[in-house]
């Protein structure tokens, strides 16, 4: 049925595309605070999904129970290179202003690096015992004309992400941290008058992004191989939903991450596996020259985001 | 003296194969000189007009493509990829350059850095013309001796040179730096910038294609995660103009002799082959804090650091 290979490839983009959204804010954050894009994005993740797989061979510890090891792990790592390696670049005078992007870019060389000297280069997967376990419709409404499947660990992915963006969205609009994030966001100046301490809300931005990652990353593991190189991939996943959602707005990285997951998932069902990453490359083509503000302009023409 | 410095290095290196190296270092020769090459191409668009692409392996890779396209499908000699690949990658850079000049500042770095993997995984899937994964495989090489190859790309590197160097002296090159300082200061004064970026992105492009055309014929073969490589081309490029010297005529090439030469060292280490991307990372993490400006860019801040050093030792 064709319809129900669409709908079956709607429900498999949404699922991803939850997770892509966490991916991604952590991204957007970094890039409303600090102005810089953080290359070093999917590297920071296979750190984490390292650490999951290792919890879960040498202590049997669940992936997903792995999201509050790694999460705090990749908060102290994210803190220690903005404080150590990126805040000194900020001071320095330089001909090109890049410079921090190309810094980022020599972070996430030896991560990756790093990772295919101490774990080789080997494809791994955790084998969890409900890797291959799916819902379907047909066994709960019998006499449904079409038949769709949820997989289990997708799902369970998906709700941790939902329950963490939910979080994060909690904690940047009610509490004050937050809302001394979001002031340095929108003006760096007025937050500093404002008497935020910004030097502090960027360290703690980059800390809160990594760890918004490595949480992204534990939710991967279960439904996702591992290698030290994957790290490349999901940082242009992550920098395509930032600029479809718009730059600095968590909205928009949440729908952007929706919108990407959704399409790809559509290029490989219609095109074939090997024209994903083109479709993903297509869409932020046409997102820049067509819909440069991203989709948060969008929303801010409705008056329904910030 | 500074004036003839160009002329006195390239009589050194037109002599230097009659020295009689091992085919080993003139490998290494020929390397040094077509990074320097990629290196002046990427610093005419990078360093001196504020561009700062991610994705040079993307005009490398197609020029490098259709070298070997001309020889697999047309049955050409792959040399002719070299003028062919200035037409080729000059209209590619042009219509690339549509859409990412739009983009300023991190944006550009990241619209080029897609652009390189757009035309890793698109050669990867168009395997009737490119030949998919497998590459391209020259059957024969034209020459066994490496002179020949050391003198067109020596050739190569300093058609490059002088041509950056004869642009960077006019008036153009000054339109180039007012738009690196500040875009809407040059625009605000009357510099057509578009125009003048799309020329330092063709340029830049066209010179990197010919340095790609040329690697197809010296290695041989080539697919599509060599000459497209983010790791391999884009990043080395700008780690080469980075140690070397941003916006300085003898960057690129004081940073090829180092990035290639500590390649191979490291390289030829047991044990340590591995880690050279690291060593490279903390490389370019070390020249980023202590010397933004690169060797040739901060030589004066350089000379007070080890004399510096060398006063407390």
């Amino acid at each position: 049925m064709n319809l129900e290979v669409f709908l079956q490839t709607l429900v498999q983009g949404l699922l991803i595309g939850g997770l892509y959204a966490l991916i991604g804010l952590g991204m957007t954050l970094i890039m409303g605070v600090m102005k810089i894009i953080n290359l070093a994005h999917g590297e920071l993740m296979m750190i984490a999904m390292y650490i999951a797989y290792w919890m879960f061979v040498l202590f049997h510890v669940d992936p997903y129970m792995s999201v509050f090891i790694a999460t705090p792990l990749l908060f102290g790592l994210g803190v220690a290179l903005q404080k150590f390696l990126i805040n000194p670049v900020l001071k320095v005078d330089s001909i090109l202003p890049e410079n921090q992007v190309i810094l980022t870019v020599g972070i996430g060389m030896v991560l990756s690096n790093l990772a295919t000297i101490f774990f080789k280069s080997d494809y791994r997967s955790t084998p969890v015992s409900y890797a291959t376990d799916a819902w379907y419709l047909s066994d709960y409404w019998k006499t449904s004309p079409i038949e769709l499947s949820l997989s289990v660990p997708w799902t369970v992915s998906f709700i941790f992400a939902v329950v963490i963006t939910i979080v994060l969205w909690f904690f940047l609009s009610k509490t004050d941290t937050g809302k001394s994030i979001r002031a340095t966001a929108q003006d760096q100046d007025a937050a500093l008058l404002m008497g935020v301490n910004v030097k502090l809300m960027r360290v703690v931005t980059f800390g809160i992004g990594s760890g918004l990652v490595g949480a992204a990353g534990c939710l991967f593991i279960p439904i996702y191989y591992l290698y030290p190189a994957l790290g490349g991939q999901f940082t242009l996943i992550a920098f395509v939903i930032t600029i479809l959602g718009g730059l600095g707005s968590t909205v928009g990285a949440i729908l952007g991450g929706l919108i990407l997951g959704i399409f790809e998932s559509m290029t490989s069902t219609y095109l074939g596996m090997g024209w994903a990453p083109v479709g993903r490359f297509v869409i932020f083509v046409a997102c820049l020259i067509f819909l440069p503000g991203g989709v948060a302009s969008l929303l801010r023409k409705r008056k329904l985001g910030r | 003296m500074r004036k003839f410095a160009p002329l006195i290095t390239l009589a050194f290196f037109a002599v230097l194969p009659f020295a009689g190296f091992s085919t080993y270092i003139m490998h290494i020769l020929i390397l040094v000189i077509m990074w320097t090459t990629i290196g002046i191409a990427w610093n005419l668009l990078g360093g001196y007009c504020g561009q700062v692409s991610f994705g040079h392996a993307a005009y490398f890779g197609v020029g490098a493509y259709t070298a070997g396209i001309l020889y697999s499908k047309l049955n050409l000699s792959p040399w002719w990829g070299i003028p062919i690949s200035i037409v080729i990658v000059t209209l590619f850079a042009f219509i690339l350059g549509f859409i990412v000049l739009r983009l300023r500042g991190p944006f550009f770095a990241l619209a080029t850095l897609a652009s390189g993997e757009v035309m890793r995984i698109s050669s990867e899937n168009l395997v009737d013309i490119t030949g998919g994964s497998l590459g391209i495989m020259l059957q024969e090489r034209t020459w066994v001796e490496k002179t020949w190859y050391y003198y067109i790309i020596l050739m190569i590197a300093v058609a490059a040179f002088f041509v950056v160097k004869k642009l960077m002296e006019s008036k153009i090159g000054y339109y180039f730096v007012a738009i690196r300082e500040d875009q809407d200061a040059a625009e605000s004064l009357g510099i057509n910038t578009t125009l003048y970026k799309t020329v330092a992105l063709c340029l830049s492009g066209a010179l990197t294609g010919v340095a790609g055309a040329f690697y197809t014929n010296y290695m041989g073969y080539i697919d599509p995660h060599v000459v497209f490589g983010l790791h391999d081309i884009s990043i080395i490029t700008i780690m080469i103009v980075m140690v070397g010297g941003v916006a300085t005529y003898w960057g690129p090439f004081v940073g090829a002799v180092i990035m290639v030469l500590l390649a191979e060292i490291i390289r030829s280490i047991p044990g340590l082959g591995t880690a050279y991307q690291t060593l490279f990372g903390i490389l370019l993490i070390v020249i980023i804090i202590f010397l933004p400006n690169g060797i040739v860019g901060d030589s004066r801040k350089l000379a007070r650091l080890v004399g510096i050093k060398g006063a407390s030792q």
